[in-house]
């Protein structure tokens, strides 16, 4: 793929529209296609643009790719159900510049439903018996994705002399960050102890490592950067955009200290936006554990591999650090439905558009968003910004 | 399946059949490529390294060293190990690395090592199953 035709597509693409779900949280009266639908209204009346204006619906999380547009009423001539897990939104990004600068569509909705702690109207995610992970995993006792990732940051220790203490510092830093959203779950002040000294999950983490599980949803509507410029917001235009994966199951993973899937997916967000390091202004980084981010500084190149754990010493990633990371507390201590993706993009929209309070970072103009899908399997990458 | 071993149990499928075969008899087998050599796990009908077909079964030394692990005290439903144990990637002499549990060890992540040696052994769980596990080696 020449980088000229990838270069080419920077900023064509703008969002227009960006919006959750009224509540986040415990909501045992919602059903998850009920927080697709709420995200959908929410992110249309954002945007201006009615149901009838959408033509195209990417979504994940249901048997079909019929299934969202049915609730919502729509008639799109083009679906996408692509689902390569919590990254999967980031991913659709990407697949609706693809089809509005093919002229496949011009009004594109990418929604997130999910009722992941409630698990109500939730469709089935477990793995059969016949299956890789059944036969190769299962067996042998692996559990919840806290098992699945502590094997990458066991390894990143070994490898690197990564600390608990810097694994640490992230949810102390996004904790603080969550202190200053009144929409976040998780607002009391955090010490590096008290992660530390929570119960053990699956070493190396404890509670404190791991995300949160609630219930939520949000949407995206996307269209031309030339129909943008009548929008009702501000628009956010999409840079670079990038995705890649390299395995499924984790015990896949080519490099269990590396994430591959990332270096490959952020190389395509630099090379399409020509963005350099030095502008970003906010990384909103996909949290499921506290190695995740630390792997995505590395593998974006915010900092050589093996070097995350100095890099996010000293709460640098804290307001008041000079690399604002999660600024909407996370989904260490804001929300994580089970696939987060989505709420890192709506608050790096909020972040650019302004307004976001006691957390606004000053002055943000670009914003990278990226994000895991599956066990570090897939990943994607998005560069937003106010300026095409 | 008249016995009471409640844990995940695997169906084999024809590309994965004569692994779960040969450990039956006590023996770990992986799958390498005639035509790139690369030796690979799980099994497959397509090399991963050249999506080549023509990939033959080994026997393994069963020996290796320990890749990477965690212990695990928070367990998915039915855990074929008392909590908290070691789940871990071996990585086989012959190159392929797989998922396992390392037993005759403390579950404590002091008492492990990255890279240590360790070596299979056979936990026949039901007259039909047996898992690969492993252990130090002395």
């Amino acid at each position: 793929m020449a980088l000229e035709k990838l270069h080419a597509q920077r900023g064509t693409i703008a969002i227009v529209g960006a919006a959750e779900t009224d509540r986040i949280g415990k909501q045992p009266e919602m059903s998850a296609l009920m927080l697709h639908a709420e995200g959908a209204r929410n992110a249309l009346a954002d945007a201006g643009i009615a149901a009838s204006e959408v033509d195209a619906v990417l979504s994940t999380g249901r048997q079909t790719a019929n299934d969202i547009p049915e609730y919502l009423g729509m008639r799109p001539r083009y679906m996408d159900n692509t689902q390569m897990g919590g990254c999967s939104f980031i991913a659709h990004l990407q697949h609706a510049m693809g089809l509005i600068n093919a002229g496949i569509a011009e009004v594109v909705l990418i929604t997130h439903g999910e009722s992941g702690r409630s698990r109500v109207g939730m469709a089935s995610t477990s793995f059969t018996p016949d299956s890789p992970p059944g036969q190769f995993e299962m067996p042998f006792g692996i559990g919840g994705p806290a098992t699945r990732y502590a094997l990458a940051a066991v390894r990143h220790m070994h490898e690197y002399g990564t600390t608990r203490e810097q694994l640490a510092e992230v949810a102390v830093a996004t904790r603080k960050w969550a202190s200053l959203n009144p929409r976040a779950a998780m607002r009391d002040p955090l010490t590096i102890e008290d992660v530390l000294n929570a119960r053990m999950i699956s070493w190396p983490f404890g509670l404190l490592d791991c995300c949160l599980v609630a219930d939520g949803g949000g949407a995206l509507v996307v269209t031309s950067a030339e129909r943008a410029r009548d929008a009702k917001q501000k628009p956010v235009y999409v840079l670079g955009t990038g995705e890649a994966t390299t395995h499924s199951i984790i015990s896949q993973m080519p490099r269990f200290h590396v994430w591959d899937a990332a270096i490959l997916s952020g190389e395509r967000a630099w090379a399409m936006s020509g963005v350099e390091h030095d502008e970003i202004d906010l990384a909103m980084f996909y949290d499921a554990f506290t190695i995740v981010p630390l792997l995505s500084l590395e593998a974006l190149g915010f900092c050589g591999l093996g070097e995350s754990g100095a890099f996010v010493e000293n709460q640098r990633t804290a307001p008041g650090g000079d690399f604002p990371m999660n600024t909407n507390g996370g989904g260490l201590s804001y929300t994580h439905t089970g696939m987060y993706g989505m709420f890192l993009l709506i608050e790096a929209v909020r972040q650019l558009r302004g307004g976001c309070g006691e957390r606004q970072v000053e002055g943000a103009k670009t914003a990278i968003c990226h994000g895991t899908g599956g066990i570090l399997s897939a990943a994607a990458t998005a560069i937003l910004s106010t300026e095409r | 399946m008249a016995d009471d071993y409640k844990a995940p149990r695997p169906t084999p499928t024809p590309d994965n059949a004569p692994f779960w075969e040969a450990l039956r008899k006590h023996e770990l087998h992986v799958q390498r490529c005639r035509d790139c050599g690369q030796a690979y796990f799980y099994p497959r009908n397509a090399c991963p390294g050249c999506l080549s077909g023509n990939v033959e079964w080994i026997k393994t030394s069963g020996r290796g060293r320990l890749h990477t692990f965690s212990v695990v005290h928070v367990t998915g439903r039915n855990p074929p190990l008392e909590p908290p144990y070691v789940l871990a990637m071996v990585e086989l002499e012959e190159g392929p690395k797989l998922l396992t549990n390392l037993v005759g060890v403390e579950p404590d992540p002091a008492k492990i090592r990255c890279d240590m040696a360790v070596v299979v052994e056979y936990a026949d769980v039901t007259a039909e199953l047996t898992l690969p596990r492993f252990r130090p080696a002395s």
